[in-house]
């Protein structure tokens, strides 16, 4: 799924700025199931928000909603009735939310609750771990199962690097090296071999470097 | 020697079958060059090439390109660094055909240490290739005279290619395979970490002979004399993949108050006397960091002088 963190009130407060009544806008995908933005988080925002604003003596008014998915044209028409009676829509979506609401929403206003941060799971409740870098051209197999391009810091494809210690990357303690697991996991196989092929350099054209991406699938377009 | 890949000297010097002797020397943080010609003027004749860093530790300093071009005015022979971390394939390219145009002729190829050790930690990482791919990269344009993507190059870059060896960081069993793997990507010469712990680079490398390495690729062995307790206790506990074994820094504890520094001068001659010995090992080198001036008692301690002149 794609894991995001709230943003700080601090910074919510001043993107609303002089708004006076908002509609948090929540999602029912990925980050209600990474806890951030599903109805329970656009409840306890809208609870924030109004006392935050109760105490600067400039009550706000907020209303709370959450739509199917933030990413689909056919939930973004949900609001179209309701959209003008707001001086902004807070959206609690990941950074794909706020983009589909400006564009089917010229001229109003959309702010970003959220930071999206990765392409991860939850390893356990309440922790989530990124495992994809959503590079357009996955290799897994090739190392164990495990994304060296997300995973390593250096995005190594001949790894370990020289900083590989106790397991633990170079970086910080509380990274793992994945190329120690990826190694480790090699040699318990008895796959020495398959870490000796050299992996020549990545072609980034399918990843972000070849510019924004489009998937279009033919038998599905009218 | 007349099949030499490169013609610098370091090559020819462990052709011709010397112990090498290589050094090294960090830019300035700054565009000091009167200090940079300063520092090296300590290593003038003391050493086969001068290693010049490559914002190492992810701190700016004077580029390590322009750096190696001003040793090459003073009469030093460069080991120039590159690290994967900031530049892309386009930039490494035009780099490696840059050096050469200006005379550099060793060139050590390394994956970097990660910008968030550094005084730039808010910037974007690059590691568009990694130091393997480096290391071929630099053999492709070297022997082919072909780029990445296999366009001609009118004038090959003739360098002589050197890569790393941390036989101290984990997986331990893995680390002379991946040095095997260097050596297959095109590595000529290979310069290790800084080598404490005794046992465990006499184990690594009884490995490496076991599989015919040093017949392949000369392999120097790293040494930094340690100037104080206080350095040795930073390494062991804060430089991720170095290894100092209490013993060393409790040797340098009991040498007492004024004695620590030339004890750890005596700790780098024994293992130096050891190396000589050591089945594969083919030269030294010496990272005194920020210690250059005490490159020429070292080297005449250590009886490696004068240099062979090949």
């Amino acid at each position: 799924m794609i894991v995001a963190d709230r943003k700080p009130l601090k910074e919510i407060l001043e993107m609303v700025g002089d708004s006076k009544k908002v509609l948090i806008l929540g999602c029912k995908g990925c980050v209600t199931v990474c806890n951030v933005g599903g109805n329970k988080e656009v409840g306890i925002l809208a609870s924030t928000l109004k006392i935050a604003r109760a105490k600067e003596g400039r009550p706000l008014e907020v209303e709370e909603k959450a739509l199917e998915r933030q990413c689909d044209p056919e939930y973004v028409d949900q609001i179209k009735d309701i959209v003008e009676d707001y001086d902004a829509v807070i959206s609690m979506a990941c950074g794909v939310g706020p983009q589909f609401l400006s564009e089917r929403y010229p001229g109003k206003r959309f702010f970003p609750a959220v930071n999206t941060t990765f392409f991860g799971g939850a390893v356990q409740h309440g922790i989530w771990e990124e495992r994809c870098a959503g590079c357009g051209a996955c290799g897994i197999h090739h190392f164990g199962g495990l994304c060296p391009i997300a995973r390593c810091s250096k995005s190594l494809l001949n790894g370990p690097c020289g900083g590989s210690a106790d397991g633990k990357c170079e970086i910080s303690k509380d990274v793992v090296c994945i190329w120690d697991l990826i190694v480790k996991k090699k040699m318990e196989e008895g796959h020495l071999d398959e870490l000796m092929i050299f992996r020549p350099p990545k072609v980034w054209t399918t990843a972000r470097d070849g510019g924004p991406r489009k998937s279009v699938r033919e038998e599905l377009v009218q | 020697m007349t099949d030499l890949k490169s013609g610098s000297n370091l090559e020819k010097v462990l052709r011709a079958g010397h112990f090498a002797f290589t050094g090294e020397c960090g830019p300035p943080k700054g565009a000091n060059v009167e200090h940079l010609k300063e520092k090296v003027a300590h290593l003038k004749g003391m050493v086969d090439a001068v290693n010049v860093t490559d914002n190492q530790t992810a701190v700016v300093r004077m580029s390590s390109w322009a750096a190696s071009t001003i040793l090459l005015q003073e009469g030093i022979e460069p080991n120039f660094q590159m690290v994967c971390r900031d530049r892309n394939r386009l930039a490494i390219q035009s780099d490696i055909l840059g050096v050469y145009a200006m005379g550099i002729r060793n060139m050590l190829c390394l994956s970097g240490d990660h910008q968030r050790f550094g005084n730039h930690p808010e910037a974007k990482n690059v590691y568009d290739i990694d130091s393997m791919q480096l290391i071929s990269l630099v053999k492709k344009m070297r022997d082919e005279g072909k780029f990445l993507n296999d366009e001609e190059t009118d004038v090959a870059p003739k360098l002589f290619i050197g890569a790393a060896s941390n036989p101290f960081a984990d997986p331990f069993e893995f680390r002379v395979h991946r040095l095997a793997k260097k050596i297959q990507a095109g590595a000529d010469f290979i310069q290790t970490q800084c080598i404490y712990n005794m046992d465990k680079f006499r184990e690594f490398m009884k490995m490496a002979v076991d599989m015919g390495l040093h017949e392949k690729c000369h392999i120097l062995a790293g040494v930094t004399p340690m100037k104080s307790v206080g350095m040795a206790q930073y390494m062991a506990r804060m430089v991720p993949g170095m290894d100092v074994p209490q013993s060393v820094v409790k040797r340098l504890r009991e040498a007492g108050k004024g004695k620590v520094a030339e004890e750890g001068i005596k700790y780098a001659l024994e293992q130096i006397e050891e190396f000589k010995e050591m089945e594969g090992v083919a030269g030294v080198h010496l990272m005194a960091i920020e210690w250059e001036h005490k490159v020429p008692e070292i080297a005449e301690r250590a009886g490696v002088l004068p240099r062979p002149v090949v």
